[in-house]
């Protein structure tokens, strides 16, 4: 995809509105939050991310926090609506958790781009690491309804910080669990398990969301199996619509490395185009 | 209400309103203008250019910091010739005032850059930022030193010819901005933009090693408005003619207003468009609002109010 072309067709559906929380419930070490949003629901695509304000008004966190959306519901009863699986690790985070029903926060969105769907009925792998697994779910329904096998592996460091809920499993051909301390399905790192999942279901297609250092993993694997590899990146981002330049990861297009900004460009990249060893680049770049 | 004249001037050019864009802050509009049309603020201020594509520094290049940001991009761009063939139509033909940010390596970077633009049609000002942290060597900070400042500026003012603006981007990160203002307003500068981001550098408690890739980074937000304020303030009183595009943290019409008050002719915002893509309209009419208030007739009687000895 030509990715100075690109910028000026994408976001174009991206609206500014300030959204209700209709639900915030804790799951686990995790928030499930559900926003009222409108006509937002009926364009976001899996893969595409929202950005919220957070602290509110006088706040010292003055940039907004990127979630992947988890479902989007464009037909509810109360309108179109998103769901974000939301980690209280940080300041925004928390402030975000400790909101109520009833509350308003503004929110930019839909945002990026989404998962590429196959044109065929293809073998697909979703590979998800800690909360990284939101986004795989309503990926998981569309793959399915179009014909797909639908293989997911998810993976954490230990059971509780696997979000899988039970709806989300509905469009799962299967579903293998791994946590690096053995505390629920195969005991070791998520990428350990891929090559045998890989040979035993067949896989054509893999996507993959979570920390970069498991999408770097997922990325090898992929590539000594000659995989299409779609994966969902994350790198430090200021504005999340492509002004501020920050979130930028290397990536080859032809023979040139280009910095793309994941929230344009990305979040969902083509994972074998992407220079994952970028201390290597270090010296090439300018400074 | 409606005869507030909000109109602002920087040497020949008029601005419809003194709201603009700061560089490396709204890219070059395009995903601006899923927000607004650009044609309703005073100026988009494009990200600066250099002569050559440039991929930047490593990343991460972003770190929150309280009321701020630490940003060490480094210039990323795509070189002036897929600037001036790709950006400039498309932004004249989105009805944007535009000034152009330029940025160089050399003195004689910033030379061939001005030649390069002083046949362009459609660009309202050049503002030639001197002051850029993230560069290696910090003695390519042009503006930390008078006689560098004022050397780029020559060049500039030699290679662009007719009369386009020429506004000076100052750094806050010297002992006397009134010298450096000095030095390049000398030179030939219709205008300033004040302030460039400040030095910083966050550390991550975790890895106990730098949060940027670049190790340092310019500071923004409103942690550095009264820093502005300051530099703003000692820069009219020293040169109440020339303009100054105010800048640094501005997130609300108040803000703004207080960058007027203490001397800025129009005001850049650029860290509040990171959190709110729509932050420049609303610091526009909020700011409109806040002059009617007080009792001004136009938006020029507001400049450097805070100057005047009340009797």
């Amino acid at each position: 995809m030509d990715a100075e072309l690109n910028q000026l067709k994408i976001n174009r559906n991206a609206k500014q509105i300030d959204a209700e929380i209709i639900s915030n419930k804790k799951v686990g070490p995790y928030h499930h939050m559900v926003f009222a949003v409108g006509e937002i629901a009926a364009s976001a695509r899996p893969g595409n991310f929202v950005a919220l304000s957070v602290g509110g008004e006088n706040s010292a966190s003055v940039l907004r926090r990127a979630f992947a959306i988890y479902r989007a519901t464009d037909k509810g009863l109360l309108g179109g609506t998103i769901e974000l699986v939301v980690s209280p690790h940080g300041s925004g985070s928390k402030w975000l958790c400790s909101l109520q029903i009833g509350d308003f926060v503004n929110l930019i969105g839909p945002l990026g781009t989404a998962f590429g769907i196959p044109t065929t009925a293809a073998n697909t792998m979703l590979i998800g690491g800690g909360y990284g697994s939101a986004p795989l779910f309503a990926l998981a329904e569309l793959l399915k309804n179009r014909g797909c096998r639908v293989d997911m592996v998810l993976g954490a460091s230990t059971a509780s910080k696997i979000y899988a809920p039970l709806e989300g499993k509905r469009s799962v051909s299967s579903l293998t669990l791994t946590t690096d301390d053995g505390t629920a399905g195969v005991h070791g790192q998520i990428t350990e398990s891929i090559p045998r999942l890989i040979r035993e279901f067949n896989t054509e297609v893999i996507y993959s969301c979570g920390p970069m250092s498991m999408l770097n993993s997922i990325n090898k694997i992929a590539q000594d199996f000659d995989l299409v590899h779609q994966c969902s990146v994350e790198e430090s981002m200021a504005c999340g619509i492509g002004v501020c330049m920050t979130c930028v990861v290397p990536v080859r297009v032809n023979e040139d490395i280009k910095m793309l900004r994941t929230c344009i460009d990305g979040p969902v990249m083509n994972g074998s185009s992407i220079i994952w060893d970028k201390e290597s680049l270090k010296d090439g770049l300018t400074k | 209400m409606n005869s507030f004249d909000f109109s602002t001037k920087i040497a020949s050019k008029r601005f419809e309103n003194p709201i603009f864009t700061a560089s490396g802050c709204a890219s070059s509009g395009q995903e601006l203008s899923q927000f607004f049309p650009l044609s309703e603020i005073g100026a988009i201020v494009t990200k600066s250019i250099m002569s050559k594509a440039r991929t930047g520094r490593i990343t991460p290049r972003m770190a929150e910091t309280p009321s701020g940001m630490l940003n060490s991009i480094g210039l990323q761009g795509p070189g002036i010739d897929l600037f001036l063939e790709r950006d400039i139509p498309w932004l004249i033909e989105n009805k944007s005032k535009i000034v152009v940010s330029i940025a160089g390596e050399s003195v004689d970077e910033y030379g061939v850059l001005a030649r390069r633009l002083r046949a362009v049609q459609g660009i309202s000002a050049i503002e030639v930022n001197i002051s850029c942290p993230n560069v290696e060597n910090r003695g390519q900070v042009f503006a930390c030193q008078p006689d560098t400042a004022s050397a780029v500026i020559e060049s500039v003012r030699r290679n662009i010819g007719g009369e386009l603006p020429i506004i000076a981007k100052l750094s806050p990160d010297v002992t006397d901005i009134v010298e450096i203002a000095a030095s390049v307003i000398k030179a030939g500068v219709d205008g300033l933009a004040l302030i460039n981001t400040l030095l910083g550098m966050a550390i991550d408690l975790n890895t106990m090693q730098p949060k940027l890739g670049g190790k340092t980074g310019g500071l923004s937000g409103p942690a550095i408005r009264p820093i502005a304020v300051r530099a703003i303030y000692q820069v009219h009183q020293a040169f109440p003619n020339t303009p100054i595009v105010g800048m640094g943290g501005v997130s609300n019409g108040k803000d703004a207003l207080e960058l007027v008050l203490a001397g800025a002719t129009a005001i850049s915002v650029g860290t509040a468009t990171f959190s709110d893509p729509t932050a420049v309209i609303k610091i526009r009419d909020e700011l409109r609002s806040l002059l009617i208030e007080r009792g001004f007739s136009d938006f020029k009687s507001a400049i450097g109010y805070a100057h005047r000895q009340i009797a």
